[in-house]
């Protein structure tokens, strides 16, 4: 058992990594809470619609974000190659992953949308309706800010998914410091580089974590 | 002001259905504050949900302010329920937004500029004596507050109609009153019409002007408040009101207690000014017979003082006779017991 020999990591190339993860994180984020802040919604909106056809649209969506769901994530990046391949004209590196993470990514906070958004009290939500509320103004000034701190929480638990993500899409050459684990640390058993990446992230997901709570906490007025 | 045309409203499907409200009628006029009176489940909360159409009525009209909102589409529908306001039993307020924006909300609705949204809401809060609140969050405010609140709330855009839907089932006798008072000054202030579902009498004796009571799904009986308050018809409503009053039990007890055969058991009911005025101790000097008082209240419905008393003659008949038509004379409602 060799000691942690920090003079041996190439620091350069750790460093490379870090911002390759925090790169394909902030995209993946980004992209997955502009898709599935609205899919959330969708779902939320269509799951107490009266109508029927509705109904039905809503349990088409909701199964194929129960797909996406349970496909295990390093199957659905390798499926998905030809569909980055058209999107990103790419399949490996940083933007060859983005595409993965977000049809990963944002079905799953879609449905932690929907739950928040399910938390809001029926009675605030029925006097705007009867001061005259639209439906649109209702999503945007009532459940939208209402359910704010669950929408915070349920982000904070996407990302640090996506951090976990982005470590597994280094087995398709994604880059990142979950790549850098698995070649250096886990083929070419040069532990320090592992442990070295491996504190990164976990320093990273506290961080992301802490920010999260944080906000929540700022944000609850109950 | 407020018309409902044979309202039903069944819930559920075919297997299920449940009977809410059937063939139900009334008429609110303007500027009245009316109450509805029921036990739970006997459907005023379904019906005040039918005035804004937060329920749709299976069949039936309903009219505010001369527009059948039954007739309306979406986007009508929306205009008009901002001339009616609600207030709710647990307040519904925006537990996200401060006091001057649950106030500002309806305003922002209808995209009324930032400056009018500040004279209306400061208005508004100095009418409910809220002004010191104005950046709290509901949660730190007492349940009468957050009453207050949601009535400034109501009031924002103006509305013809306000519905409160047990506005103060949820809060103590003291806030409740507070609560009431305050609703009764807006009506006088602003001629606002009111309709009001509640299960206690005493919400009604205090503020309302006409009264129906609801069961199983209709209205049992309805009229003035003082009428159907001293002389209720109907068995749910003389349950409600003795509750209030203890009346029947106190009869009942003052029917055994053992009286001389030749006493003449009567119910005597005052209304108005003669309440205080010394009718009774007038008649009894001039006839000549003397009487106990088993069982009395002396009490207002709203602004009218009103006083019930039941008492027992004790004289020769044809002197007890002339005793009653005497305080008939005197438009005291005379009602013999036995």
């Amino acid at each position: 058992m060799r000691g942690l020999d920090l003079g041996a990591i190439d620091w350069s190339e750790m460093g490379t990594a870090t911002l390759d993860t925090l790169q394909m994180m902030g995209y993946a984020t980004l992209f997955t809470f502009v898709i599935g802040l609205p899919l959330g919604v969708l779902l939320f909106t269509f799951s107490r619609s009266q109508s029927l056809v509705l109904g039905w649209v809503y349990r088409l969506i909701s199964l194929i974000v129960n797909i996406l769901r349970s496909v295990p994530f390093i199957i659905l990046i390798v499926a998905l190659i030809p569909v980055t391949r058209a999107i990103m004209g790419v399949s490996t590196g940083v933007e060859g992953t983005i595409p993965p993470l977000v049809i990963g990514a944002a079905p799953f906070f879609a449905r932690l949308v929907e739950t928040a958004l399910r938390e809001v009290d029926r009675g605030v939500i029925e006097a705007s309706q009867a001061m005259g509320a639209s439906s649109f103004q209702i999503i945007r000034k009532v459940l939208l800010p209402e359910s704010l701190p669950g929408l915070i929480a349920g982000m904070t638990i996407t990302v640090v998914t996506l951090v976990s993500y982005t470590a597994m899409s280094g087995m398709v050459g994604g880059g990142g410091l979950g790549d850098l684990a698995i070649r250096y640390g886990y083929y070419r058993y040069e532990t320090g580089v592992m442990i070295v990446s491996v504190i990164f992230m976990v320093i990273l997901v506290q961080v992301l974590q802490m920010l999260g709570d944080r906000l929540v906490i700022f944000f609850t007025r109950r | 002001m407020i018309e409902l045309k044979g309202i039903t409203k069944i819930y559920g499907t075919k297997k299920t259905a449940t009977t809410a409200l059937s063939g139900l009628n009334l008429s609110v006029h303007k500027g009245e504050i009316f109450g509805v009176i029921g036990h739970s489940g006997a459907g005023k909360s379904t019906l005040i949900r039918c005035i804004n159409l937060l329920e749709r009525p299976t069949e039936g009209e309903v009219w505010v302010g001369g527009v059948e909102l039954t007739k309306l589409g979406k986007r009508e529908l929306q205009q008009r329920r901002r001339k009616i306001g609600m207030i709710f039993q647990h307040f519904n307020l925006l537990s996200s937004a401060t006091v001057y924006d649950n106030i500002a909300f309806p305003l922002t609705l209808i995209g009324t500029p930032k400056a009018a949204i500040a004279q209306k809401v400061n208005e508004l809060l100095a009418l409910v004596g809220l002004e010191e609140h104005r950046h709290k969050f509901p949660a730190q405010l007492s349940g009468g507050q957050k009453q207050r609140v949601g009535i400034a709330r109501a009031l924002a855009s103006d509305p013809d109609v306000l519905l409160c839907d047990e506005a103060t089932s949820a809060l103590d006798p003291q806030t409740t009153d507070s609560i009431l008072k305050l609703l009764l000054d807006i009506n006088k202030r602003f001629q606002l019409t009111i309709l009001l579902i509640t299960h206690e009498m005493h919400v009604i004796q205090s503020i309302c002007d006409r009264v129906a009571v609801i069961h199983e799904g209709g209205i049992v009986e309805q009229g003035p408040v003082t009428e159907v308050f001293l002389k209720p018809k109907h068995l749910v409503t003389r349950e409600f009101i003795h509750r209030e009053a203890a009346g029947e039990e106190g009869l009942k007890l003052a029917a055994s207690v053992p009286h001389p055969e030749w006493s003449r058991l009567v119910k005597i009911t005052f209304l108005g000014a003669k309440t205080y005025e010394s009718v009774l101790s007038q008649v009894v000097r001039e006839t000549g017979v003397n009487f106990a008082i088993l069982q009395g209240t002396i009490s207002t419905i709203k602004d009218t003082p009103y006083g019930q008393l039941t008492v027992s003659f004790e004289g020769e008949d044809d002197r007890v006779e002339r005793t009653l038509s005497l305080l008939r004379e005197r438009d005291l409602d005379v009602e013999v017991i036995e």
